[in-house]
C-alpha cells in the first residue's frame, strides 16, 4: 500500500517534471558547437562559460575557426575546478575525431591523464591561460605572463610613488588561500616590480617588508574585494596603495575606500583588461591595470591547430619562456616615465568582456 | 506546538528541575546548563558572540570601536537577510540550497530591468521582488505538491537559477551609476554617533524584528514551529501543513530578493559572479544561531547572532593577523561545536 502510494504519489510526478525539463534542455541546448561548415573539428574547453574572460575566448576561437574553415565544438565546466566536465569534454572530442583542442585546465594536474590519451590519438593539445602540471603535458601553452603582468603595475606604482614623494603602505588583495599559480605570480610580480624583495617566489605572504600592510583574499569578486579592503583598512588606516588580483576585486575595494572617504588618496592597481576594468581606469577608480588578451590566445591557438592539421607542425614557445606569451599591456591615464603604457581610449578598443 | 507554548512548557520544566536541585544536590552543573539552553536556545550563540568580541578587543585595540563594529554589521547584512529566509525554511525541517542563487539572480534581474528595459527604479525593484518570490514559490510548489525532499528541490533550482543568471546577464556586471539611485540606496550610510549604519542594515534589522514577532505571536508562526517539529502531528492537529510550507518557501524567496537589493547597494553594482558561497554561508549563520537542522527549534534572533559571529570572527581574525586558511578553519570548527551543542541540548530529560 505504502509502496504503490509512493510510486504514484511521488515518483511519477517527479519523473514527469524531469522529462519535461530534460526535453526543454535538449531543445534549448542546441547552439553548442555552433555550425561553421564541414571542415575538421577543433575543440575549446574552458573552465566555465559564465566568466567574461572565457566568453571572449570562445568568441576568438569561433572567429578563427570560421576563418580556417574548421568546425568548433566548445565545452565548459560548471564552475572553476570542475575537472570531471573537462575530462568528459576530451572524451567527446576524441570520439568525434577532432584534430586538436584548446583547454583552460580547471585542475592542472588531474586533467593530464586525459590529455595524454588525446595526444596518443594524434591530437594537438594547447593549454590556454593556465598551464598544465607538468607544463609539457601539452604541445604548447598560450598564456599571459602573469609575473610580467604583475611586474608592470608594480613598476608603474613605484614610479608614481617616487614622483609624488610618498612612502607606500600596501594592501595585497589576493585570490584565495590555495596559493594558485596565477595568484602567486601576479602577487610576486607586483612586489618585484615595486622593488620589494620577494621571499620564496612560489609563496604569497612570506615577505616581512614594513611597506606591506597586509594580505587578504577576495575570490576575485566584488563582494570579496569590498570586505577584504574594509578589514585591511581597519588593520592599517594608512594604506595608500592597493594591489588587486583582478578588476572585480578592485571595484569592490574601491567601494570600501569610498565609504571610508579614501578614494581620492589611495591608488588601486589591477590586472585583466576587461572592459569594465578599463572603464574604471578612465574614471580614475583604478590607477593602472595590465591587460591580457584572451581573444588572441584563442585565435592563435586555433590557427596553430589548423596548421598542425595541414602539415603537422607544432607551435614553438616564445624565446626564453616555456610558453607562447600572448602579451600583457599596461593601461593607464597617468603615464609614468620609464614605464611603457597605453591610455584607456586604446584600452577600450582592445578590452574583453 | 508553538514556540511560546514550547517556551512556557520548558520554562516550567526548568523551574521544576531547579527546585529538584535543592533536594538532590548531586545534579551536575552541566545538566543545569543543558536545561537553561534548552529553554533559551539563543543564550549559547550569544555567549560565543560576547566572548569573541571581548577576546578580539583584547587582541587588537582597533576592533572594539564604533566604526569597526558597524562595519561588521554592514559586512554581514546581506548574509543575515538571506539567513533570515533560511531560518524559516530550516524551522520547518527543510533546507534551502538556492538562497544565494535567488538573491544574486534577483539583483541581476532588477539591474537589467533598469538598464536593458529602461524601467524606473520602483518598478524594477518591485518586479525583482516578485521574481524572487516566484522562485521561492517554485521551491515551495515542488516541495509540497510534487513531494520532493527540500534538499533535492533546492539543489536543482540552485543550478537552474545560477544558469539563468548567467544567461540573462551574459556574465556582464551592471554598474550602479547606470541604474536609478533607488537601486543603490541600500548602500547609503547614515552616521549615528560613531556608528555608520547603512539603510540596508536598517532594512535587515527591521525584517528580523518583524519575523521575530511573527514567529512568536502569530498563528502562522506557531504553525511553522509545529510543522517543523512533527509534520504528521501538526497535520492531525488540523494545521494545513502544505500551505504553511509553501508560504515559508515563498516568503523566503522574497527575503532573498531583498537581500539581492541590499547587495546592489553594498557593491554599487550588480554582478552575476558574486555570491557563490552565500547558500552555505546562510546555512552556517542559522546553525551557529542555534536553530536545529531537524526543525521546530530555534529562531531568528539566534540567526542574527549567528551571522554576527561569522562577521566578528572574519573581521577579528583578519585584524589579529591570522592567515585566511585558519579563519575558515575557526568558523568550520564553530559550526561543529554548534551542532554538537544542539544534539546535547536535545537530549534534555523532560
Amino acid at each position: 500500500m505504502r509502496g504503490s502510494e509512493l510510486i504514484l504519489g511521488r515518483v511519477c510526478p517527479a519523473l514527469t517534471v524531469m522529462t519535461l525539463l530534460l526535453g526543454t534542455a535538449a531543445c534549448g541546448g542546441g547552439d553548442d558547437g555552433g555550425g561553421s561548415g564541414g571542415g575538421d573539428i577543433v575543440g575549446l574547453i574552458t573552465k566555465t562559460d559564465t566568466n567574461p574572460f572565457f566568453v571572449k575566448m570562445k568568441e576568438g576561437a569561433q572567429q578563427a575557426a570560421t576563418q580556417q574553415g574548421l568546425k568548433l565544438q566548445s565545452f565548459a565546466g560548471k564552475q572553476d575546478g570542475d575537472n570531471e566536465a573537462q575530462v568528459q569534454a576530451i572524451e567527446n572530442l576524441m570520439s568525434s575525431g577532432a584534430k586538436g583542442f584548446l583547454i583552460t585546465p580547471s585542475d592542472s594536474k588531474a586533467i593530464v591523464p586525459s590529455i595524454d590519451k588525446a595526444k596518443q590519438q594524434g591530437m594537438l593539445v594547447i593549454a590556454l591561460d593556465t598551464p598544465t602540471d607538468p607544463p609539457d603535458a601539452v604541445d604548447a601553452t598560450f598564456a599571459t605572463d602573469n609575473y610580467q603582468a604583475g611586474k608592470l603595475i608594480g613598476q608603474w606604482a613605484k614610479a608614481k610613488f617616487a614622483k609624488d614623494g610618498k612612502q607606500a603602505k600596501i594592501a595585497m588583495l589576493d585570490l584565495n588561500a590555495n596559493q594558485v599559480s596565477v595568484d602567486v605570480k601576479r602577487d610576486q610580480g607586483f612586489l618585484d616590480g615595486f622593488g620589494i624583495p620577494v621571499g620564496d617566489p612560489n609563496r604569497i605572504g612570506d615577505e616581512n617588508d614594513p611597506r606591506i600592510a597586509g594580505h587578504d583574499v577576495t575570490d576575485g569578486a566584488e563582494d570579496g574585494g569590498r570586505t577584504a579592503m574594509e578589514n585591511l583598512l581597519q588593520k592599517d588606516p594608512s594604506i595608500n596603495l592597493v594591489y588587486t588580483i583582478n578588476e572585480p576585486a578592485a571595484a569592490g575595494a574601491y567601494q570600501a575606500l569610498k565609504a571610508a572617504g579614501k578614494d581620492k588618496t589611495v591608488t588601486i592597481v589591477s590586472i585583466d583588461g576587461g572592459c569594465p576594468g578599463v572603464d574604471n581606469v578612465a574614471k580614475g577608480v583604478i590607477g593602472a591595470t595590465s591587460m591580457q588578451f584572451p581573444l588572441k590566445m584563442a585565435s592563435l591557438g586555433i590557427e596553430a591547430i589548423a596548421k598542425f592539421a595541414k602539415d603537422g607542425t607544432k607551435p614553438e614557445a616564445t624565446a626564453g619562456k616555456d610558453f607562447v606569451d600572448t602579451g600583457a599591456q599596461l593601461i593607464t591615464d597617468q603615464p609614468q616615465a620609464g614605464v611603457e603604457a597605453k591610455d584607456s581610449a586604446w584600452g577600450k578598443q582592445n578590452c574583453w568582456g | 506546538m508553538g514556540q511560546a507554548e514550547l517556551l512556557g512548557l520548558t520554562m516550567a520544566t526548568a523551574t521544576e528541575t531547579a527546585t529538584d536541585f535543592d533536594t538532590a544536590r548531586h545534579d551536575s552543573f552541566g545538566l543545569r546548563v543543558q536545561h537553561v539552553l534548552h529553554g533559551n536556545p539563543v543564550l549559547g550563540p550569544l555567549a560565543v558572540l560576547v566572548v569573541a568580541i571581548i577576546a578580539f578587543s583584547l587582541v587588537n585595540t582597533r576592533f572594539f570601536s564604533a566604526a569597526n563594529l558597524s562595519l561588521v554589521l554592514a559586512q554581514v547584512t546581506v548574509i543575515a537577510t538571506l539567513a533570515l529566509g533560511q531560518t524559516l525554511v530550516i524551522l520547518t525541517a527543510g533546507i534551502d540550497l538556492a538562497a544565494g542563487a535567488i538573491a544574486v539572480f534577483s539583483s541581476v534581474l532588477m539591474a537589467n530591468f533598469c538598464t536593458k528595459l529602461g524601467m524606473p527604479g520602483v518598478l524594477a525593484l518591485l518586479l525583482g521582488f516578485a521574481c524572487g518570490t516566484a522562485m521561492g514559490a517554485l521551491n515551495g510548489f515542488l516541495v509540497t505538491r510534487i513531494k520532493l525532499p527540500p534538499f533535492i528541490v533546492t539543489l536543482g533550482t540552485l543550478t537552474i537559477f545560477f544558469s539563468l543568471n548567467a544567461v540573462v546577464s551574459k556574465s556582464e556586471t551592471v554598474r550602479g551609476s547606470d541604474m536609478p539611485s533607488l537601486m543603490t540606496w541600500t548602500g547609503t550610510t547614515i552616521p549615528i554617533g560613531g556608528f555608520r549604519l547603512t539603510y540596508g542594515s536598517i532594512i535587515m534589522l527591521a525584517l528580523f524584528a518583524y519575523f521575530f514577532y511573527a514567529l512568536r505571536s502569530t498563528a502562522w508562526g506557531k504553525h511553522v514551529y509545529a510543522t517543523g517539529d512533527d509534520i504528521e502531528a501538526a497535520r492531525l492537529a488540523g494545521i494545513r501543513t502544505n500551505r504553511v510550507l509553501f508560504s515559508v518557501y515563498t516568503v523566503a524567496g522574497l527575503l532573498y530578493a531583498v537581500g539581492g537589493w541590499i547587495l546592489i547597494g553594498r557593491l554599487a553594482s550588480a554582478s552575476p559572479n558574486v555570491g557563490t558561497d552565500y547558500n552555505l554561508d546562510s546555512i552556517t549563520a542559522v546553525v551557529l544561531g542555534g536553530t536545529s537542522l531537524f526543525g521546530g527549534r530555534g529562531g531568528v534572533l539566534g540567526t542574527l547572532i549567528g551571522a554576527l559571529i561569522v562577521g566578528v570572527f572574519r573581521n577579528g581574525l583578519q585584524l589579529g593577523g591570522v592567515e585566511v586558511v585558519w579563519q575558515g578553519f575557526a568558523i568550520g570548527l564553530l559550526v561543529l561545536v554548534a551542532v554538537s551543542l544542539d544534539q546535547w541540548i536535545r537530549k534534555v530529560k523532560s
